[in-house]
């Protein structure tokens, strides 16, 4: 293949993906797609109640059944020890925590004979009152000890009542936001093979080198036992950031069988099997002074979790980072229920949280009579508002200017339903953005081999988002050589520890050792080392480095603009017009990171009017678990999107400059969205997704 | 799955034969919807006749002006035939608007009057649902049902049928040919679907086996014609609710209107009450508005579904304000 373009150094070049032939023919193989020889299928049993106690299976009727091998379930499966993932704690008791949950795996010689066995396999509960409903004043409410990652659950800085009872003006509201799941094309598949000691598992993961180590953990391995593998993966958005079911099924399948075992999760048990953004309620109470810039906000959040698992989404620490007030509360409650365990879905916190805060200061703009561009210039900082850390750097300016001369915002007539054109309503709306930029331990490896060309490894993971190719750009500029030279390995957590593709903190992780091991080699190979046979190798490993950087706010920082036409007659909401302009520090590859945002642009679009997990109270069960009741946006809802960057040179990050971009895109979008509805049709929209049923007038 | 066996038919006597004495065969046509319900667990048939072989895929023109087409003729053929393109307009209108393009390439025409709700319940054999096993209860009707029927549904099922195609062809008086062991016979659309009842199970007005060979198109009215979805996303969604309507106004009078609804009840839903309160008045919004009133007075939402009245009231309204302006 002849590669379109060629000129060093690599960086900033719109480098085409490297896999991409790969992919686009067939060639690539993802987990599920991996063949060996004597492989046999596992398919779940799920619950079908959502609280109580499994008192027996009818195993005998399942082994009668043509191709089957065993049956998975409590009484035979291999003893795990309780590393506090209630998730992956299977068949380690009677215990049903919520609807689909595993309580058996049928083992066949097709995945088809293991699916009808696993339809026909009785199971006997004893079923128990449940409570799987999320409500904004449930009395199981209560405040957690952290919010993840592990984050304070509670920020509280000078006095917000006394500010907001002394403020010109006060904006006091509630939002909604309701579950919602990361529908990746690629289901979850795990396919475990036990070889000379070691275990090896095929895996659709984010997380290689994490998945190993909780593994290890779980099933009490000797170190160095695990080997997992996910050389390509097919989409994650954060639900395959650790280990999950699939993965712990097919280690123990292999275990019991002494045969390769393949996990595949179908598209409904990726409901209650793998995580999903909590649904939000959320209080934003805001008070400015006349224009409008601010001197207290509150945010306050309620989620809920599972019984297996406290996860609590961060939903209220966007408000920590991004207008500064000299009053300032953040909090979080959340309540256990008889659900599947929440878990990170892109932008965890931030994607909730900045519906709740850029949607206030919209209606604070409207309240005060300023323009909401110029309301959050005029609330800019250089100190993050919570901790009072100094910004490393903060371009929400430029980006709010940039994007909207883009836009073409200047003209913009504030007034709300006063653009008929035809059967639609039509206006724009704003909102800003911001994501952490994170930097985590991990472990490369260079070599350059006798031949000519070099290989460098490192656990990382591409789901799609182009890091092996942006990772080998790094890594030819670091060697000086033609990218062509470079073999860039990952998805092998036998390279060592690594990030996860997870939290837009991989390329920012993974390069800091990768350029370092580079450029030390170019160094050793300058100096005269020789070549040994099996090569020469340079390793880093950026625990130390990390370590040692100054305590600083690190964020990245964008704005978003959206135009809607909202149907005069049928509530029918179109989006004709997004623009994001993004501060992410250096852009390796401008025509990868475009259409990561893009990507993330059309999600936050998804987020704003379409989906949304439907929970069937009665049994506990989200009700719509497919791709034709669970709506994600299709092509035809995707109009004009407009991505640009603006310079944002930070040197307080890493070597290489970047602060990451996977998640950034969807922050603040679904709000941009509502903040245009209101302009179009002078509603406020509180509640996602604006449905027809929620949108019409 | 289950395991299951697979034969094509080489002709309708022969297929009828195999099907009807055998409660576990099923045709099988372009398969977009019972090949799901078979992964489901939904439909669990032992037999498969594939009748996409039998020559019942053409278009022809009949003498009086009108169109018989074939139950093998595929949604996408049907929806570009110049035929009825031309005279039929709003069919292709109403086949366009559903599915994707992939699945309009496979799934036929008798296939598409034939779908199963999308119910949620209905697809899942872990849940109650009165329509897959006869007595064991609705959950929709207390549980999700945020697009379920607001019109014509029982305490025993609130379901809609899923089909955009049906609902253009109930307002266009169309009847459906269906084959069974006694032999051929025509049914009006309208009488195709039974009303829901106390037996939501029993959703068709024909003879277990029965195979339906094709449907027939009466000669075009005079007026316009127009079919319109309203959905949750912009593409490959099932509608909240759709309007399918003919009008011709002679003298400033309205001299035929048809309409039809969709996604509000089990079945396409012919609009006779408010058809009679246009007829002969002047093509007006406020005729108009007062026929969608008089027509979903009968409505009966649920708790989150009334929605859809005020939707369909503004969609009858400005799909007839519209025909009437053309």
């Amino acid at each position: 293949m002849t590669r379109t373009w060629q000129t060093a150094p690599a960086v900033g070049h719109p480098l085409t993906r490297i896999e991409g032939l790969d992919k686009v023919t067939g060639r690539a193989r993802y987990a599920a797609d991996i063949a060996l020889p004597g492989l046999v299928y596992g398919a779940v049993v799920p619950a079908t109640i959502a609280r109580g106690r499994v008192r027996g299976l009818d195993v005998d009727a399942a082994l009668a059944m043509p191709g089957v091998l065993a049956v998975l379930h409590q009484e035979n499966a291999p003893r795990l020890t309780d590393i506090g993932e209630g998730t992956l704690f299977l068949f380690q008791s009677d215990r049903v925590a919520h609807h689909g949950a595993p309580v058996a795996l049928v083992i066949a010689d097709t995945p088809e004979r293991a699916r009808e066995a696993a339809e026909w396999l009785r199971v006997d509960y004893f079923e128990e009152p449940h409570d799987a409903l999320f409500r904004p004043d449930h009395q199981g409410l209560y405040t957690p000890d952290h919010v993840n990652p592990h984050l304070p659950t509670v920020t509280d800085k000078g006095d917000v009542d006394a500010a907001l009872a002394g403020a010109a003006v006060v904006v006091d509201r509630e939002y909604r936001t309701p579950a919602q799941h990361n529908n990746a094309m690629e289901p979850h598949s795990g396919t475990a093979v036990w070889a000379d000691g070691r275990l090896t598992l095929y895996d659709s993961t984010q997380n290689a080198y994490g998945m190993g180590q909780t593994l290890t953990k779980l099933f009490g391995f000797d170190p160095g036992t695990v080997h997992v593998v996910s050389e390509h993966v097919g989409g994650g958005f954060g639900n395959k950031g650790t280990a999950r079911p699939d993965a712990v099924l097919a280690v123990m399948a292999a275990t019991l069988v002494g045969r390769p075992v393949r996990v595949t999760l179908t598209r409904p048990q990726l409901f209650p099997l793998t995580g999903y953004r909590t649904p939000t309620a959320q209080r934003v109470r805001l008070g400015a002074d006349a224009d409008g810039r601010l001197v207290a906000l509150e945010h306050r959040a309620a989620m809920q979790t599972s019984r297996l698992l406290e996860f609590v989404e961060q939903t209220a620490t966007y408000s920590r980072a991004m207008y500064p007030a000299d009053n300032l509360r953040t909090g979080h409650r959340v309540v256990a229920l008889d659900v599947p365990t929440p878990r990170w879905m892109r932008a965890p916190g931030e994607a909730p949280g900045s519906f709740g805060l850029e949607s206030a200061m919209d209606e604070l703009a409207e309240a005060c009579g300023v323009d909401p561009v110029e309301l959050r210039l005029r609330n800019d900082t250089t100190h993050e508002p919570a901790s009072g850390l100094p910004f490393s750097s903060r371009r929400l300016a430029d980006c709010l200017r940039e994007g909207a001369r883009r836009f073409g915002w200047a003209d913009r007539d504030p007034r709300p339903a006063t653009r008929r054109d035809g059967r639609w309503w039509r206006g724009t709306g704003v909102a800003g953005a911001h994501y952490p930029a994170r930097t985590a331990p991990t472990v490369a490896h260079a070599t350059a081999l006798r031949g000519g060309g070099y290989v460098v490894r490192v656990a990382a993971a591409d789901i799609g988002t182009g890091a092996r190719t942006a990772l080998t750009q790094l890594a030819a500029d670091a060697l000086e050589v033609p990218v062509e030279q470079v073999r860039m390995l990952i998805g092998d957590s036998d390279f060592g520890r690594a990030q996860g593709a997870g939290g837009s903190m991989g390329t920012a992780s993974w390069s800091w050792p990768v350029l370092t091991a580079c450029h030390d080699l170019a160094r050793r190979l300058a100096s005269g080392e020789a070549v040994p046979p099996d090569g020469l190798t340079s390793t880093f490993d950026s625990t130390e480095a990390v370590g040692a950087r100054r305590e600083l706010a690190r964020y990245a920082f964008g704005a978003h603009f959206a135009e809607v036409a909202v149907d005069v007659a049928t509530g029918e909401v179109r989006v004709p017009r997004l623009t994001g302009v993004y501060a992410v520090g250096r852009v390796v590859n401008p025509l990868t990171a475009r259409s990561q945002l893009i990507g993330a642009m059309t999600m936050g679009l998804s987020c704003a009017l379409l989906e949304e997990s439907m929970v069937d109270g009665r049994s506990g069960d989200f009700l719509n678990h497919n791709l034709a009741d669970y709506h994600v946006a299709t092509n035809a809802d995707v109009r004009d999107l407009d991505v640009a960057f603006v310079d944002d040179p930070d040197d307080e990050l890493n070597p290489a400059g970047v602060k990451g971009l996977g998640e950034i895109g969807i922050v603040g979008v679904p709000a941009a969205i509502a903040n245009a509805m209101w302009h179009a049709t002078g509603v406020r929209q509180r509640e996602l997704p604006i449905s027809p049923a929620r949108a019409a007038l | 799955m289950r395991e299951f066996a697979y034969t094509r038919a080489r002709d309708v006597d022969g297929a009828v034969a195999l099907v009807a004495d055998n409660p576990g065969a099923r045709y099988l046509g372009g398969g977009t919807n019972l090949v799901d319900l078979m992964k489901l667990g939904v439909e669990r048939p032992e037999l498969l006749v594939d009748v996409t072989g039998l020559p019942l895929d053409e278009v022809t023109e009949d003498d009086g002006g009108g169109l018989r087409v074939g139950a093998q003729v595929r949604n996408s053929d049907l929806a570009a035939h110049p035929l009825v393109r031309h005279r039929y307009p709003m069919l292709s209108e109403a086949l366009l608007s559903g599915a994707s393009g992939q699945l309009r390439n496979v799934a036929t025409t008798g296939g598409n009057l034939m779908q199963r709700t999308r119910c949620g319940y209905f697809t899942d054999p872990s849940k109650p649902c009165n329509k897959r096993v006869p007595g064991s209860g609705c959950p929709a009707i207390e549980g999700q049902h945020h697009n379920l029927a607001i019109l014509g549904a029982s305490d025993h099922c609130v379901a809609t049928h899923p089909s955009d195609l049906a609902v253009a062809l109930a307002a266009l008086d169309a009847r459906v040919l269906v084959h069974d062991l006694v032999g051929p016979r025509e049914v009006p659309l309208e009488d195709f679907y039974r009303p829901v009842g106390d037996r939501p199970d029993r959703e068709l007005n024909m003879r277990d086996g029965a195979l339906v060979t094709g449907i027939v198109l009466p000669p075009p009215v005079a007026g316009r014609s127009h079919y319109r979805k309203v959905r949750e996303r912009a593409s490959y969604a099932f509608a909240i609710g759709s309007v399918a309507a003919v009008l011709a106004v002679e003298a400033g009078r309205v001299s035929d209107v048809r309409i039809a609804l969709g996604a509000v009840a089990s079945h396409p839903w012919r609009a006779r009450v408010a058809e009679q309160s246009v007829h002969g008045g002047p093509p007006s919004a406020a005729a108009f508005e007062a026929a969608a009133e008089a027509e979903l007075g009968a409505a009966r939402p649920l708790r989150d579904n009334a929605y859809k009245v005020p939707l369909m009231r503004n969609l009858i309204v400005a799909v007839l304000t519209e025909l009437a302006g053309r």
